[in-house]
């Protein structure tokens, strides 16, 4: 048909992502060829975007298995990967200001430990100071997972790629799939003059995962975060847990290097079409205003630069993972909603087990990609 | 928040003018600039110096600078100095902050009049205490009335480094030597341009008064240096150099200042999302403006040396003429008398303009600018070297913001003003690739430190209006 | 490394470097007066700790950073000098104090 020969892969993965680039990995490994397709470069978006907080804490019940599953493989990246990947684990706090805060902190410690989990734990006032002595005075109590904590996310980029190359993951970056068709038992993927074959397709694509999905007749509910970080000049080490605040979108920690990096969750704009977002910095003085509440000390400290990343979001928050319910040899994981970053290392193993084997026996059935498609809701 | 007509960043030549002509048509102007007085870099201080013995040394064009600081003051403008611009947004709204508090102006129309900086002209230990920039020698000797204490080498091509030592010599100062950066064979190309330059014979015959006079005062010159290199324990101690056909040299050293050149300030409109434009005769983007100076954002402008290296005299016409364009934007004064009222200005411009591409094809600057050793630091702020950028080079076909993610080049307090271009060219080199196809880092905000408590004070009551 | 052709005279004033107090002239630039000091240097950086001094003396360069009664990070070549102003050096990344 076309002049350029399609090239031929077992899978082909869209988004080259850091979730795109785990599933290439446990897959190549597995013995099987994987091609990655990216339209930017990798890990252009959300995952250069993200705050890189490796959390466990506070997840949807949903999530919680996978990602105590995920956290035992952060604790011994370094011999998945090749890289520590900046990992540190000085733990994730979600911080009380007032009393008034403690009772739902508490209740979600009682419901953990009544589902036969033991990794958040609440902690007073004093054990909090003695944590976080910069934490603002007034703040009275916490729920922490000591186990948690935060990496550096152009390291785990850099990480992921290398070990897919090291594992014969062919990656082609500025090659964004444009169009799909059918070919026998294989999908075709359209990059304009590059044709890439492939019986199984993994849809990694982020914020136009609903995109994807569409070109292969697939509808699937997805909207769009924009969550806008600050990066502060580097300081001297004085803060080793992450913070984030019942009733703020704050989430503040202190990098290797020394800098304060500051989310939570404030939105800026994202323009699907453009690939480009923008600060609103109305909203982030509000983030601004949070940091110096709870870090008094931080008044002073100049931001380096802000930004603003372009992350999927489901309607219940939660990801999208599991073999599409009609479309033959699609597979998605997409919409992890801000909280991503940390199961990277779980679903590469997940999307090989579906890819491979057809099943999983991770519990992701609350990922279903059905319950987002109109009339293939469950009842 | 306050609401103006029309926001002007930068109180320079370009600044002032673009103040003094939309005061004329009634505009209501508010006028920020970083420094405490007004004057740009090259009237630094003109207001307090102009009047004093070393104002007289430091020449005519200086001098100028105090009868445009006058009109400035007078013409009704509002004028926020020792105030920084860290983020504009389309609207247009601008963020800034002074005495430690950061407010919103609203406009409807910006002029962009933040100047020039100095080509970053990166080479081992340009980052010892002791290297500077010719520029800041020369804002030393204007602001402070200092100059070098023992006597200073200087290295680089172009006008300034002239300019500068007559001025140093005349002040007292002491010039140990002039390392002449210009290249071999630059006046051919240069002369090609020279029946245009002649419309500004004056500026001609200053430039050959200046080579002569350091001639004359026995300066020391040695042409064609191509490569410079300071060395010393946690100062400069020791200046190395070699001629493009000779063999390395060493001298001792306690001050170098640098400069290959100008380029124009270019964060800003990056930041709105300008069209810019590659200029190859100068090495740098600039933005792609209109007759007036209007950029592709329709209401935002641009004039003086932030539109191209022209020089003040041009900047200030570029400044009557941007500022009249807003006037006429706003309704204040027809197009036709806009017209009319510019001719003048538009000239004069034309005159300046035509001078520059004899002084760029004559001071373009040396290769080795763009291509240092990979033992140079090239990002200052991270401290990434030139190694550590071409190593990274290698590993797909990285753009610089993907260097940037990787190596933090370009990640601290001066948003690439010192290595973005350097960057450029090395990736392009690397890649085999025109460096304007590299592009430029994305800018991200703020375009200036502001700290965590001046941002939290903003939106109290700021932005309830 | 550079020195002042005049003498302030009456327009004297008083800083306050690192404890020590030196002369200077009101209203002159902050980073005119690190660059008349001995050491030369007026920072080290935060990666290596390597000592810089002010560089390009308009708000370009980032190299003149300097701890300006108590607020840190400030550029020193946009700073006037007042009677009394208390300069810290910064060295490698900055403490914060409570």
């Amino acid at each position: 048909m076309s002049g350029t020969a399609a090239q031929g892969y077992d899978v082909a993965i869209i988004g080259g992502g850091l979730h795109g680039l785990s599933a290439g990995l446990s897959i190549a490994r597995a013995g099987r060829r994987v091609v990655v397709l990216e339209r930017a470069w990798v890990g252009r978006h959300a995952s250069s975007a993200t705050a890189a907080g490796v959390r466990t804490l506070g997840r949807d019940l949903a999530e919680v298995p996978i990602s105590l599953e995920a956290m035992d493989m952060w604790h011994r990246i370094e011999r998945i990967v090749g890289d520590d990947c900046g990992f540190h684990s000085h733990g994730q706090t979600k911080v009380a200001e007032f009393e008034t805060h403690m009772p739902q902190l508490r209740e979600r410690e009682a419901t953990m430990r009544g589902l036969g989990y033991s990794h958040e734990e609440i902690i007073d006032a004093a054990e909090l100071r003695r944590l976080v002595p910069t934490l603002s005075p007034h703040c009275v109590g916490a729920l922490i997972a000591r186990d948690d904590g935060a990496a550096d996310p152009h390291r785990t980029i850099a990480a992921f790629r290398g070990a897919c190359e090291a594992a014969g993951v062919a990656i082609v970056e500025g090659c964004g799939v444009e169009a799909v068709e059918r070919r026998g038992a294989d999908w075709l993927l359209r990059c304009g003059e590059r044709a890439f074959t492939a019986p199984a397709v993994i849809n990694a694509a982020g914020a136009w995962a609903g995109r994807a999905a569409a070109l292969f007749g697939e509808q699937i509910e997805l909207g769009v975060r924009a969550s806008m970080m600050m990066v502060t000049e580097r300081l001297a080490p004085f803060l080793g847990p992450v913070v984030g605040v019942v009733g703020r979108a704050l989430s503040f920690k202190q990098s290797d290097q020394g800098t304060l990096v500051i989310g939570g969750g404030l939105q800026g704009a994202a323009d699907l079409d453009r690939q480009r977002s923008t600060v609103n910095f109305v909203e982030l003085a509000k983030g601004a205003r949070a940091s110096s509440e709870l870090f008094p000390s931080v008044r002073g400290v100049r931001i380096a630069r802000c930004w603003t990343g372009i992350e999927a979001q489901t309607r219940d928050h939660i990801p999208v993972i599991g073999a599409s319910p009609d479309v033959p040899g699609l597979f998605h994981s997409f919409g992890y909603s801000g909280h991503g970053f940390q199961l990277v290392p779980v679903l590469g193993e997940i999307m090989r087990d579906l890819v491979m084997e057809g099943t999983t026996a991770r519990s992701i059935s609350a990922f279903a990609p059905a319950r987002l498609m109109q009339g293939r809701r469950a009842a | 928040m306050s609401t103006v007509d029309l926001l002007i960043v930068g109180a320079g030549p370009a600044g002032m003018a673009a103040a003094v002509a939309a005061r004329r048509h009634g505009l209501d102007v508010l006028v920020v600039d970083d420094q405490p007085a007004p004057g740009g870099q090259i009237w630094r201080s003109v207001e307090t110096v102009a009047a004093t013995a070393r104002g007289g040394r430091l020449g005519e064009s200086y001098l100028a600078g105090a009868s445009r600081a006058a009109a400035f003051r007078a013409c009704g403008a509002s004028y926020d100095p020792s105030c920084q611009l860290w983020q504009i947004e389309p609207g247009y709204r601008a963020f800034v902050t002074s005495a430690g508090k950061a407010r919103t102006v609203s406009a409807k129309a910006v002029i962009l009049a933040t100047g020039a900086q100095e080509r970053p002209v990166p080479f081992p230990g340009w980052t010892l205490p002791g290297v500077l920039t010719v520029g800041a020698g020369q804002i030393l000797l204007k602001t402070a009335d200092q100059v070098p204490a023992k006597p200073v080498w200087i290295a680089g091509s172009g006008p300034l480094p002239l300019l500068y030592m007559t001025q140093l010599l005349a002040a007292g100062g002491k010039i140990a030597g002039f390392l002449d950066t210009t290249p071999r064979g630059r006046l051919k190309p240069a002369l090609r341009h020279l029946p245009a330059a002649l419309g500004k014979a004056g500026d001609l015959l200053k430039g050959l008064a200046w080579t002569l006079a350091l001639k004359r005062s026995g300066v020391r010159t040695v042409k064609h240096v191509a490569e410079i290199e300071a060395r010393g324990e946690g100062r400069l101690q020791t200046l190395r150099y070699r001629t493009d056909n000779g063999q390395w040299q060493e001298t001792a050293a306690e001050v170098l200042l640098v400069h290959e050149g100008l380029v124009p300030s270019i964060h800003a409109p990056l930041a709105l999302d300008c069209q810019v434009e590659w200029r190859a005769g100068q090495h740098c983007y600039a933005p792609v403006l209109d007759g007036w100076g209007e950029t592709s954002q329709p209401g935002l402008f641009v004039a003086g040396d932030g539109a191209g290296i022209a020089g003040a005299i041009a900047a200030e016409h570029r400044g009557t003429l941007a500022g009249l364009a807003a006037a006429a934007r706003l309704g204040k004064l027809p197009a036709a008398a806009a017209e009319t009222e510019a001719a003048p200005a538009r000239r004069a411009l034309g005159r300046e303009l035509a001078f520059r591409p004899f002084l760029d094809a004559l001071y373009a600057p040396r290769p080795q600018v763009f291509a240092p050793p990979d033992e140079t630091i090239v990002c200052r702020c991270e401290e990434v070297t030139a190694g550590t950028l071409r190593a990274r080079a290698q590993i797909g076909r990285p753009g610089p913001n993907q260097v940037k993610a990787f190596t933090r080049a370009g990640m601290g307090p001066c948003q690439g003003r010192q290595c973005g271009y350097t960057v450029m060219n090395i990736l392009a080199h690397a890649q085999e690739r025109p460096v304007e196809a590299l592009g430029f880092y994305r800018i991200r905000p703020p375009l200036k430190p502001v700290t965590l408590g001046e941002l939290a004070a903003l939106d109290q009551k700021d932005t309830a209006a | 490394m550079f020195r002042k052709l005049h003498d302030p005279g009456p327009q004297a004033v008083t800083i306050f470097i690192d404890g020590r107090s030196v002369s200077a002239e009101a209203g002159e630039n902050l980073a005119a007066v690190l660059l008349r000091q001995a050491e030369g240097w007026s920072r080290t950086t935060t990666v290596t700790q390597s000592p810089r001094a002010p560089y390009c003396m308009m708000g370009v360069c980032f190299e003149c950073l300097t701890e300006v009664d108590g607020v840190g990070s400030v550029q020193a070549c946009l700073t006037t000098v007042r009677d009394g102003m208390r300069i810290s050096r910064q060295l490698g990344r900055r403490v914060l104090s409570a």
